[in-house]
Order: structure tokens, then sequence, then C-alpha cells
């Protein structure tokens, strides 16, 4: 297995990431989350997740970056640009210690695409075998999430709604 | 703050080019979503993208603009869509949201279940679009009152 393309892809989302964090004018951090989010997709998309890839172009790289964008220009020239705080001792010590860590703990996980993962033996054989037959749907995800998990989906159209209608209450004071 | 209209003549002109193309293919994401990746979600949002890039644009000028506005009035409809289907599917002696109670004649169980997802995911996508543009001219109406505060 080689890495040609998971280093650079990493690579690029350490800099966007961290380039975000720096960046002393938030107009400029969000533009680079944006890019961050991009590669994020171009990551799922070669890790095989072609949908998550496609929700994290759409949403991540698009809409959250208008509502951002929005935002910031809703709180004018002054709030755009700021100083930042140089981060407390403590998280500089704690946090590459605990970054560590994880790496260390990410060793125990199942190779990528192993059939004998556990999360590959649970129900995934079922869905796979099954969901064609019951559902004319080839498209295996949208099979769960619609059909098999359609209450999950349900609510998490609720969730959508109802933050919209909270946006709604909450910025627009003009109405009355 | 925004002060559409945007005066560029290439960004008028991509734009009122690039709208029709990005509803068109959420459209298709929407219809492809049981064949490939996509969805009524991404279909969704790539909507509300195509109304939010007009409406960045053309501002209050644009016809998209005030056929946006009237529409969201009909928030709630994707997500009565959605539960609608499961009700139906109750009436018809399933359990709720169990597609095989849904009653079409002249289908058999599986292909009722492909077009109730197809039908779910119509009512996901409207939903999602509609909240999306929604949150959009929330955050604009309130850079147009809350200029006080800046």
């Amino acid at each position: 297995m080689t890495y040609s393309f998971e280093l650079p892809l990493l690579l690029l989302l350490l800099l966007t990431a961290g380039a975000a964090i720096v960046a002393k004018d938030l107009l400029s951090a969000v533009l680079l989350l944006g890019s961050y989010s991009f590669f994020l997709a171009l990551v799922w998309a070669w890790l095989g997740a072609v949908d998550v890839a496609f929700v994290e172009a759409v949403v991540g790289a698009g809409l959250a970056t208008v509502f951002f964008l929005l935002t910031l220009f809703n709180a004018g020239r002054g709030g755009i640009r700021f100083r930042r705080a140089s981060p407390p001792l403590a998280a500089v010590v704690v946090l590459p210690v605990l970054a560590g860590l994880l790496l260390y703990a990410a060793n125990d996980l199942p190779q990528l695409g192993d059939p004998q993962a556990p999360a590959s033996v649970h129900v995934s054989p079922e869905y796979l075998t099954r969901a064609y037959a019951e559902t004319q749907t080839t498209n295996i995800v949208t099979a769960v999430l619609m059909d098999y998990r359609a209450l999950d989906t349900l609510i998490e159209t609720v969730v959508v709604f109802t933050s919209g209608i909270a946006c709604w209450l909450l910025l627009r004071r003009d109405s009355e | 703050m925004i002060q559409p209209p945007y005066d560029s003549l290439i960004c008028r002109r991509t734009v009122r080019l690039l709208v029709p193309m990005v509803q068109i293919f959420a459209v298709y994401v929407l219809f492809f979503g049981q064949y490939g990746p996509g969805g009524g979600f991404v279909a969704g949002v790539m909507f509300a993208a195509s109304v939010v890039v007009d409406l960045l644009v053309f501002g209050d000028q644009g016809e998209t603009r005030h056929a946006a506005e009237r529409l969201l009035a009909s928030d709630g409809v994707g997500l009565l869509l959605f539960a609608g289907i499961g009700g139906l599917c109750l009436i018809g002696g399933g359990a709720y949201l169990d597609y095989s109670g849904l009653v079409i004649p002249g289908l058999d169980e599986a292909e009722r279940r492909h077009v109730a997802i197809l039908l779910t995911q119509a009512g996901v996508g409207i939903d999602i679009a509609v909240a999306s543009v929604s949150i959009v001219f929330s955050l604009w109406r309130a850079g147009e009152t809350g200029d006080e505060h800046a």
C-alpha cells in the first residue's frame, strides 16, 4: 500500500487547519476552513466513503462557508480582525501529549478495508446481501438511511427544520 | 455589509449561466441517489446553494429572491411529506415508516419501498433546501436591521 495520495492530502489538511487557527483575519480563517473541508472531502472519497465526501464538499465547503461569511459581514469591519491571545502553557504541553496518545491508540484500530473488522462483520453483511432484493436500491447507503433507519433520518430532518425555525425566531426582529 | 447587486458583468453572466445548471444537477442528484452517491440531503443543499448564489449576486433585484421568499412560507412541507409517508404506511397496515405497508396498486413490495425511498428523499431535500435558504434570509435580515450594533 503506497501513501502517494494520503500523505499530500494529510499534509494539506494539517496545513489548512493550522492556517485557519493562526490566521489574524477571520475572513481568511473562514475561507481556509472551506478549503479544509474540501480536502477532507477528497480524503473521504479516497477512503471510499463517496456519500460522506459529497455531503462534506457541499455542506462543509459550500453552505457552511456562506453562513460564516454572512455572519462576518453582519459583524462589520471591527468584528473581522482581532488580536489573538497566546495559548496557555498547559494547552501547549497537554495537547501534543494527548495527540501522541491518540496516535498510539490508533495503532490498535483494524486495517482499512479489513473484512474481519468488527464494523464489517456485525450488520453490514446483512444490509449488503438483502438491501437490493428488498428495496431495489443499488446504493446501499441510501437504502440504509431512508428505509432501514428511516426513523433516524426523520428525526434528523426535524432537527434541520427546528434550526431553520430557531434562526428565524432569533434573527428576524424586523417582522413585527 | 454586503451591497448587492454586485456590479460586475462577469459575475452576473456566470451566475446567470451557473444557477440553472446547478439546479438541474440537484434534481439529478435527488433521483440518482438510489443508484450512486447523493440523495435528498445533498440535493436540497445544492438547490439552496443555487438560490443563495443568486441572492448574493443579484440581491433584491433578482426574481429568485421574491420567489424564494414566498417559498419560505412552505417551511415544513418536506417534513410533512416524510412523516406523512410514514403515516400512510400505518394506514396500509404496516409499522410507522415500514414502506411495505404503503398501498400502491400494481407494485410489489420491493418496488413500493423503491418509490417510498424516492418520495421520502424528496421530502428531506425540500426540508433541507427551505431551511438553508431560510437561515440565509435570517442572517441577511439581521444584517439589515442590526446595523446599530456594528
